[in-house]
């Protein structure tokens, strides 16, 4: 295991220079008349795990909701781009299927929809051996779930864990996964980064949104986000001192403001 | 006519009629040892009965009176299959059923209404059940009905049930045309009693549907759940209304009632609470809203289209 402040080091099978698969270009976005994300430029590169980290309203899910296509997000200028072509003014389902999909960070629940049907639903082979694998790939054993509803009778983990089965299942060129490590136990968590670690062995493209460091740790490159605007990219080494206690390179100041105290007195 | 459980088969002369009531509903054989009858309009085809199950049916002049009892601590370890309906455009089919589920005894009915060709039908469902001390009865209603709406579907049941008794009851339309629904049910429970009545209906085009559930919890730590969840598109309307009231310590309810709308369609839902005791405790939920966004988008992101999606969420919703 590494120690704290190191990156895990996978063994990197990327011959030649990475390749973009997707790319976010000055990306201005509004939500609520306030502009939320500003100039927003990035690459991801195709068959690495990237990670998007940065406080609490840096903007990471503001993010990866307008690279989806979530209504509630006015992309102001800018662009996105999905193999060279722009996806901006496509709908979710038409970005989904063309590859790029996305976990919540907190999976709805869906009342009396059962977990076979819907660990299926984006699956192009919709076989029980696909349910089963992708049940497998969580730690879900598919005798206890398949027939169970995808509702309040699991919990957070569960439901985190079925979403990312459905995903499996799906097998996307992206993944986008909100907060990953939110709500689930020790255990669940072992699994997530197993599957993880699977969807990168199936080349798959992996985006986490986090600001966790043992998530960080599983990326091969990272982007930092504050208040809207990216702020340092480069190796998950690079961006850990962040967690360190050093908000570097950002001004950001994460303490009460003893101007505003004074004021109040 | 009176059938005794003897295993033995009534067979009617109306081979077509059966066949095309049974096509209707999917259904072609039923495996041995599975009791089932068949009443097309104002005659029963057909009654298979097992020990411990007695029927007796009575062709009336616009349908069917049924008495039925379930014989002390008799166990049906198989569900019963009750097929009502009728074949042709337009009728009445008037059903009368007195149940009796005697002491600790336990049953499945699993009622099958099918009305595939209906432009002028009237199905009229008049229920009295009883659960004795210790029994459990469920019951299952399933509606098959055609792409016309021409049905009206007016079911009123009664239930009692007795110290200990358990009763659910699912009224599920889910496929064709609800046409005109008005459902009326009420269960008085007793000492230590449970309820559970669930209503699952989507509505189309111009169809209306009223549903009035009421559970009274005159017992001592008795238990009712009234759930309605119903789905509306096009020009559908549908009232509900579901009620609980608890007379007694240690009562427990709850009243959950759900509607989607999709299209034009429009629902009112009101939950109504008594409590007359101040050791009894009933909630209730009501919402009414279209289809939920977070469901809806993470469908969308798996690559189906909106359209898909909504029925996959809605249909989920209806079981």
């Amino acid at each position: 295991m590494p120690g704290r402040g190191a990156a895990v080091k996978h063994a990197m099978r990327f011959d030649g220079e990475p390749k973009e698969v997707l790319s976010v270009q000055s990306l201005c976005v509004q939500a609520g008349g306030r502009t939320l994300l500003h100039e927003i430029t990035l690459d991801i590169w195709s068959g690495y795990v990237h990670a998007i980290v940065g406080p609490n309203g840096a903007g990471k899910s503001t993010l990866a909701h307008s690279i989806m296509g979530l209504p509630g997000y006015h992309v102001t200028s800018g662009d996105i781009l999905l193999d060279g072509t722009s996806i901006r003014d496509l709908p979710i389902h038409e970005r989904a299927r063309r590859g790029l999909t996305l976990a919540w960070q907190e999976p709805a629940r869906f009342e009396g929809l059962g977990v076979a049907e819907f660990i299926l639903a984006g699956a192009l082979q919709k076989r029980e051996e696909t349910l089963r694998e992708a049940l497998a790939m969580v730690g879900l054993g598919p005798a206890l779930y398949a027939n169970r509803a995808v509702d309040r009778t699991l919990s957070g983990g569960e439901r985190k864990r079925i979403e990312l089965a459905s995903i499996l299942a799906m097998n996307p060129r992206i993944v986008m996964m909100d907060e990953p490590d939110s709500g689930v136990d020790m255990d669940a968590m072992r699994f997530i980064l197993e599957a993880i670690q699977g969807l990168r062995e199936r080349g798959t493209t992996v985006i986490l949104i986090t600001h966790s460091l043992s998530v960080l740790r599983h990326a091969d490159h990272a982007f930092l986000l504050c208040a809207g605007r990216l702020i340092e990219k480069g190796t998950a080494d690079k961006i850990i001192p962040y967690f360190e206690g050093t908000c570097l390179p950002c001004k950001h100041v994460n303490v009460p403001d003893k101007n505003a105290v004074g004021a109040a007195s | 006519m009176s059938v005794a459980g003897d295993g033995k088969t009534a067979v009617m002369d109306s081979t077509r009629l059966l066949r095309e009531l049974l096509d209707s509903i999917g259904r072609h054989s039923f495996a041995p040892g599975v009791a089932h009858v068949e009443i097309h309009g104002n005659r029963v085809l057909r009654s298979v009965l097992v020990p411990g199950l007695l029927v007796e049916p009575e062709e009336q002049a616009d349908g069917v009176s049924v008495k039925i009892r379930v014989t002390a601590g008799t166990v049906l370890e198989q569900p019963v299959q009750f097929c009502f309906g009728m074949v042709p455009a337009k009728g009445l089919q008037r059903i009368t059923l007195e149940t009796h589920i005697e002491q600790n005894a336990r049953a499945t009915f699993l009622a099958n209404c099918t009305f595939p060709n209906a432009v002028e039908v009237r199905h009229v469902m008049d229920a009295d059940v009883t659960v004795e001390k210790g029994a459990e009865f469920v019951y299952r209603e399933r509606h098959v009905h055609g792409p016309a709406g021409g049905v009206v579907v007016v079911p009123k049941t009664r239930v009692r049930l007795f110290d200990g008794a358990r009763f659910s009851s699912s009224f599920q339309l889910t496929s064709g045309r609800a046409g005109e629904v008005d459902i009326d049910y009420r269960v008085d429970c007793g000492f230590q009693s449970v309820a559970e009545m669930k209503v699952s209906m989507f509505g189309r085009g111009d169809d209306r549907i009223r549903v009035h559930e009421t559970a009274i919890l005159n017992g001592a730590e008795s238990r009712a759940v009234l759930t309605s969840h119903i789905a509306l598109t096009d020009e559908a309307r549908a009232e509900i209304f579901n009620e609980i009231e608890a007379n007694a310590p240690g009562a427990r309810g709850h009243v959950d009632c759900k509607e989607i709308l999709h299209g034009r369609g429009k629902a009112v839902a009101v939950p109504i609470v008594r409590v007359n005791d101040p050791r009894a405790h009933v909630t209730h939920e009501a919402a009414i809203g279209s289809v939920d966004s977070r469901q809806l988008q993470t469908l969308l992101a798996r690559g189906m289209d909106e359209e898909a999606a909504t029925e996959m969420i809605i249909q989920g919703l209806l079981r």
